[in-house]
């Protein structure tokens, strides 16, 4: 596999891992923009105006964008999280200009007003399916709670309330500030020519707009607190956990994932085993996760709404054990031998390495190979464990919850 | 479409094995198929094969239920079982050195599991509770309750169990369920990855070898109806479900049926999403697919949409699915068009191509041709298949299995009305 990379003069960063053994190619825009760069007014607009750019340009409308990417077979979509959107697709390398040129217009769409009042009944709907979802609903509840008085703490989707206000002025102006070149990283995985990208690059994206938009990134100091949604029709209880973890520039994270599979990984953790092993719960997981200047341990509990209280104090005592002494070395070993089969498996398709390729490239301006991956995930130590523990201990400063219960004594 | 390299073996005890070795990738993965699935589950016991499926794993061979799973962990082994209708299913992946030791594990859980009396209650309880939890989501229960209506039992019984069929299954059931259905006969192992075939057909043939066959267990069949049916559910949304009948896999209007799926649903190009969502803006969610069994298929069909647009997104809807059988009258632009049928071939020919890359979707795939057809189709069979496609004999079989005669079944607030002929 080799690397490259190249800056336009607009300072679009260009990114690209070649192979010529795989079928595909997938490309993908890391646009550095999110729920956590909105204010109140326009909350939900990064990822309203994610769907908007499926209604195309002025030489592409929404019909030809639907159009052209399933003539050529394209598997694409786009995403929008607290901190980047992003737009992609992966193709045989023939349909590459082709499938470029679409996927470039999607970045600069038109905003037409007919097309942005359709597409909010969509998102009003989205909205209303996310709903339906309880652990859907606790992890925006947790995220508001925690990051109370944080960026970070906006809904992606908005409230029903905030996109019914929106205006298509509102999103313009959103999408002039923040769709920056400079804010924008193209990665390209797969079976194509480096010289194809850039001159496809120069082509769709010399014209875009330089600059950057900065945020900030000052790391969160959660307040703290417990935030429960009742649902008296719910079988089950849902709850939400969150504390402090380390940040997506901080090397500690290595050590913060591998003891999150450690912990709470689906099955074969200590979670697993205790709570979920013995038919206590439904699940019980410790999920990692980064972002620009903080960090989340994040637990999901789902159990029955009586045993709730009983089963958290039961993750809480494991989480106190793991404070106080560690992990073994068993378990640490047993982890790294998950960890990098999973990175194997997912680097042999294109679209499995675009994510790791963009992901690496926004938050860190870093090229990581899969053997860079394998290496760091060896050198990992109990040491390199108790030291991330005494920094960021596992804990649960927040709780949400979706359910029958209206409180709860443990949290 | 490169040249494949598809090998079988048939083991004298029925088991198959199907194998695609792979040039370029490192990892190998397994989807190994036991014919014990929960059309099997004794009447009034829905479940135990979802019991057993979850058991089987908890202690086998020398290996208690800890052990096992460190060792799997440690192969790392990314693995899930599964339950469907016709098979408890075991699929795998790892890096490709680790498979023959994997399949020596798995030769235990099929052939020697432990299934002990203390396994059997905290088992119980985690189905309770997945469950129960499944209740508290409308999109997931619509698509099982929807199965249920629209396919005779035990076809569509919920796989996964159900609620009210859990107290009246013991362990002794488990038990039963194992012992008349884990068998080597109608097992199937497909295999795709970086290997030679020669050396895991030893290794295959060592572990799987002298499995003693078993006669083939029986079940009978039920009808599912209600036809038309609403679940009343405190939901932000309604969910709708549809589906009437199609060919299954075995058919050779299979290609068709699957294309003609594609006009409604195969990509955001297609109808549903541009009529009931792009135009209308009526759903976030919406889609339709082919669902066989192996004597019968159905198209299934989801949307959720707010309950003030509800009745109106299963009006378009029905509508979408029924116009589909439309002549052509290229003046008035009804009918499928050729771009149409022209965007599900490129579709499936990118799928095709890519599936070269995934020694999972492989393994799944091949082993699912020997189930339905006893052989294996290579990519290159199946796109000539795909390209000979014209938009009459995709409309020819739309006639011919019009969609209409609908099982429809609502969960939300409100039931809604059904503006269509259901006899």
């Amino acid at each position: 596999m080799q690397f490259h990379e190249a800056k336009l003069d607009n300072g679009l960063q260009v990114i690209a891992e070649l192979n010529p053994q795989v079928h595909s190619v997938a490309m993908g825009y890391f646009v550095r923009t999110g729920s956590r760069d909105e204010t109140s007014e326009v909350s939900g607009v990064s990822h309203f105006l994610e769907h908007m750019a499926f209604k195309g340009n002025e030489k592409f409308n929404a019909e030809d964008v639907n159009r052209i990417f399933d003539e050529v077979g394209a598997k694409y979509n786009a995403s929008t999280s607290e901190e980047v959107t992003l737009f992609y697709g992966a193709i045989l390398p023939e349909y590459l200009s082709q499938t470029f040129e679409l996927l470039s217009a999607l970045i600069f769409p038109s905003l037409r007003q007919d097309d942005f009042d359709m597409e909010k009944n969509v998102i009003l709907e989205e909205i209303g399916m996310y709903d339906d979802q309880p652990a859907f609903s606790a992890y925006e509840q947790i995220m508001k709670t925690h990051f109370t008085g944080h960026p970070l703490c906006r809904s992606i989707l908005g409230s029903t309330e905030s996109i019914t206000d929106l205006t298509s002025d509102q999103m313009r102006q959103y999408h002039q500030n923040h769709y920056l070149a400079g804010s924008i990283t193209l990665a390209v995985a797969g079976n194509t020519e480096w010289d194809t990208i850039l001159d496809l690059a120069n082509q769709h994206c010399g014209h875009w707009p330089a600059g950057t938009f900065e945020r900030d990134t000052q790391e969160a100091q959660p307040p703290g607190g417990l935030d429960l949604i009742t649902k008296d029709t719910s079988q089950m209880q849902h709850i939400m956990q969150m504390c402090p973890a380390p940040a997506a520039r901080n090397p500690m994270r290595f050590a913060a994932e591998i003891l999150s599979v450690i912990i709470g990984d689906d099955s074969g953790s200590r979670l697993y085993w205790q709570l979920v092993d013995p038919g206590i719960v439904e699940a019980a997981e410790l999920g990692f996760n980064e972002y620009d200047g903080s960090g989340t341990f994040l637990t999901y509990l789902c159990s029955e709404p009586e045993s709730t209280a009983e089963n958290l104090e039961r993750i809480h005592a494991i989480y106190q054990d793991v404070n106080k002494n560690g992990v073994t070395q068993v378990e640490l070993d047993q982890a790294k031998n998950k960890v990098a089969s999973r990175v194997v498996l997912k680097s042999e398709r294109p679209m499995g390495r675009l994510s790791s390729l963009g992901g690496n490239w926004v938050y860190r301006q870093e090229y990581r190979s899969v053997k860079d991956d394998l290496d760091t995930l060896k050198a990992i130590s109990l040491s390199d464990i108790s030291e991330l523990l005494e920094a960021y201990p596992l804990g649960w400063t927040t709780t949400s919850g979706v359910g029958p219960l209206g409180d709860l004594e443990a949290a | 479409m490169k040249e494949q390299n598809i090998q079988t073996h048939s083991f004298s005890n029925g088991l198959t094995l199907v194998a695609e070795p792979m040039a370029g990738v490192q990892s190998a993965a397994f989807s190994l198929l036991v014919p014990s699935g929960s059309i099997f589950d004794p009447p009034g016991k829905n479940g135990s094969a979802a019991i057993l499926c979850d058991m089987i794993t908890r202690g086998a061979g020398d290996r208690d239920s800890v052990e096992l799973s460190n060792d799997l962990d440690n192969l790392g082994l990314q693995r899930s079982e599964n339950v469907g209708g016709n098979h408890v299913s075991f699929s795998g992946a790892a890096l490709a050195e680790n498979l023959a030791t994997a399949l020596t594990v798995y030769g235990d859980i099929l052939r020697r599991p432990h299934l002990p009396d203390e396994e059997f209650e905290p088992t119980r309880a985690g189905i309770e509770q997945s469950l129960r939890a499944a209740e508290d989501e409308p999109r997931q229960k619509i698509m099982v309750e929807l199965r249920r209506r629209s396919f005779e039992s035990p076809w569509g019984l919920p796989s996964d169990g159900c609620l009210d069929d859990l107290p009246s299954i013991s362990i002794d059931t488990i038990r039963e369920h194992y012992g008349r259905c884990f068998r080597p006969n109608g097992t199937i192992l497909g295999i795709g990855g970086n290997f030679d075939f020669e050396e895991i057909k030893d290794v295959v043939g060592n572990v799987f070898g002298d499995w003693e066959a078993k006669d083939d267990p029986t079940f009978e069949t039920g009808q599912g109806r209600p036809k038309i049916d609403n679940i009343q559910h405190d939901s932000a949304q309604t969910h709708i479900g549809i589906s009437y009948e199609a060919v299954p896999f075995t058919d050779p209007d299979y290609y068709a049926a699957w294309a003609a799926v594609g006009v409604l649903s195969g990509g955001m190009s297609s109808r549903l999403f541009t009529e009931v969502r792009e135009k209308r803006g009526l759903c976030y969610a919406i889609s339709a697919s082919l669902n066989s069994l192996p004597h019968a298929g159905r198209v299934l069909c989801y949307a959720g949409t707010k309950s003030e647009r509800a009745q109106e997104t299963l009006d378009v809807t029905l509508q979408e699915l029924i116009r589909l059988g439309e002549d052509i009258d290229a003046e008035a632009g009804t009918g499928i068009q050729q771009s149409e049928l022209d965007r599900c071939k490129a579709r499936a020919k990118s799928s095709l191509v890519m599936q070269q890359e995934s020694t999972f979707s492989r393994a799944l795939s091949i082993a699912r041709d020997w189930y339905f057809l006893g052989r294996v189709r290579t990519l290159a069979e199946v796109y000539d298949k795909i390209e000979s496609l014209t938009v009459e004999s995709v409309l020819d079989y739309a006639k011919q299995h019009p969609a209409g005669d609908f099982t429809i079944l609502t969960i939300g607030p409100e039931p809604l009305e059904v503006n269509v002929a259901v006899s």
